[in-house]
């Protein structure tokens, strides 16, 4: 009963701010004449128009996620393929790292003209350039996290024959994740970002290109409601990611409630 | 065979020697110096045997037992466990750690944690599911097998651990200081504990602690070590019976004969050191 309550409470106080500024919109725009600020309900109401009764959602959203989803499965297989090699291994860090922290600093935008030179302006260019964003806040995280598995764990590990894929598993893996789920937290929100970007250049479909398209064409009221959509997509991705986190970090949620001396 | 039906005949296994500690000595090297940790260390476990290493902290006691795991190279001398030079964790070994915190799986539950090393050495699923069971509830924690190891007190996580131990079936045990980060009554639990797993399961055990009681108490025989660099100074039989409990055992005369002459030992180790330190 007060676990539902308080239940009940947390998801009012996650939904009043978003409620306050809608409100807010809704009323600052209510009379707006400006070109470039439609009301709120003018864009409210072209969402049905712009997205649902046309084929824009199979047309540009899915084909969005799509490459988002690929890019970012690309980048997390990379990244933590390369950050438990890198992380193991201290000649290889020591061989690599003047390497990543300059490949790090690249912002990707940047390196769109030169991946179409190799990779052509279809899809393969655009999930190129989401990997490129992504896969280093994944890499040097997980880095990071393998670097600091426990020495005592790693002993224990050695004394009960604990080796190969089922050491790199249960021992590096397992204790790497709460970095690596940080890392895969960042890439996301970069991938969402490189996303719409790389759908800037050369695109002929997708959400970043429909936005693209709606400001050439001055339709802002349609640009606005592309806008929204892609802020509520965020939303749900991380939504969704901290479901992943509380599924996949249970155990180290707990380990630090313990540690500090809180019961459960 | 379950493991708890082994039973052992300690009067005819003294002649076999299942450890042998060979002159090792180790040195480490780094940063432009060199500090010898443990100068010549010779002794022999016999199979079945009980034995506790004991000495003032700082002693080399944690080197000694990782050349013995194997974790470890020694720099001179060697290791030589059931016939076979030591040169890498050998299978029959297992170890419990000082740090129960930081040598259980956090992410695994009590029973997955003991459970791993078996799966390691590819024993079948009912067997596994058996070892496991037997091993829980002979360290008493049968009703704790699905929480996860910070979810239990100190003295439970190194009962996970001493379950763990002995669910891998070894041929001999190895424990450094496990019961140096607990209270006085779980500690006095946990040595019994270990009393009556080597009355039942028979397996040699090679026992390290700082605490001189602890070592006369639990031991069949008590090697004491010097202080670093390490040379073994006394190796004394200890002829307490062999029912011992905490309240009896520890408030006989033997006993705090066999405490004083150990102490003595220490002391005359740490006087040394301090003589060394001067010259």
């Amino acid at each position: 009963m007060r676990f539902a309550r308080r239940g009940t409470r947390a998801i009012l106080a996650a939904l009043a701010l978003p409620l306050i500024l809608l409100i807010l919109w809704w009323v600052l725009t209510a009379d707006s004449e400006s070109y470039y600020l439609p009301p709120l309900s003018e864009i409210l109401a072209a969402v049905d128009d712009v997205w649902l009764r046309s084929d824009r959602l199979s047309v540009d959203v899915l084909p969005s996620l799509l490459r988002l989803f690929a890019g970012f499965l690309l980048a997390v297989v990379m990244g933590v393929a390369l950050g438990v090699a890198i992380g193991s291994s201290r000649r290889l860090r020591a061989f690599c790292e003047p390497v990543l922290e300059f490949l790090r600093a690249i912002p990707p935008p940047v390196l769109v003209p030169v991946l179409m030179l190799v990779a052509g302006i279809g899809d393969t260019m655009k999930v190129l350039v989401i990997v490129s964003g992504c896969v280093w806040p994944i890499l040097l995280n997980t880095v990071e996290g393998v670097r600091a598995v426990d020495e005592v764990l790693v002993e224990t590990a050695r004394c009960y024959g604990l080796r190969g894929p089922a050491r790199l598993w249960h021992l590096v893996i397992r204790s790497a994740s709460p970095q690596i789920v940080a890392g895969l937290r960042q890439g996301l929100s970069i991938g969402i970002i490189l996303m719409v970007i790389s759908e800037m250049f050369a695109a002929s479909n997708g959400l970043g290109f429909s936005i693209i398209q709606f400001q050439r064409t001055f339709a802002v009221t349609e640009m606005w409601t592309g806008i929204l959509l892609l802020g509520l997509l965020g939303f749900l991705l991380a939504t969704l990611m901290r479901l992943f986190e509380r599924r996949a970090l249970n155990w180290y949620f707990g380990l630090r409630q313990a540690q500090r001396g809180g019961s459960r | 065979m379950s493991i708890m039906t082994q039973t052992q005949n300690q009067t005819d296994t003294r002649t076999e020697v299942l450890l042998d500690v060979r002159a090792v000595r180790k040195v480490y090297e780094g940063h432009g110096r060199s500090v010898e940790a443990v100068r010549d260390l010779t002794f022999a476990v016999a199979r079945g045997e009980l034995v506790c290493v004991v000495g003032p902290s700082g002693a080399g006691k944690t080197t000694l037992l990782k050349c013995i795991a194997g974790l470890l190279a020694p720099t001179d001398g060697e290791v030589v466990l059931e016939g076979a030079a030591v040169d890498g964790p050998p299978p029959g070994m297992a170890v419990v750690f000082q740090e129960y915190g930081r040598s259980l799986f956090p992410w695994m539950t009590v029973r997955k944690n003991v459970e791993l090393p078996l799966k390691q050495k590819k024993l079948p699923k009912a067997r596994r599911a058996e070892l496991v069971h037997q091993a829980l509830e002979a360290v008493g924690l049968s009703d704790v097998q699905s929480a996860y190891p910070w979810q239990l007190s100190g003295g439970m996580q190194q009962r996970v651990a001493i379950a763990r131990a002995i669910a891998y079936e070894p041929h001999i045990l190895l424990m450094d200081e496990p019961f140096a980060a607990v209270d006085a009554q779980t500690r006095a639990d946990l040595e019994d504990l270990v009393r009556s797993l080597w009355h039942r399961l028979g397996v040699t055990t090679l026992f390290v602690t700082h605490d001189i009681d602890e070592a006369v108490y639990l031991g069949q025989r008590v090697l004491v070590l010097s202080a670093s660099p390490t040379v073994v100074l006394d190796d004394i039989a200890v002829d307490l019976p062999d029912e011992r409990d905490q309240l009896t055992t520890r408030s006989s005369t033997r006993f705090a004969e066999l405490r004083a002459q150990v102490f003595a030992q220490i002391q005359r180790a740490k006087k040394h050191r301090a003589g060394a330190d001067h010259a």
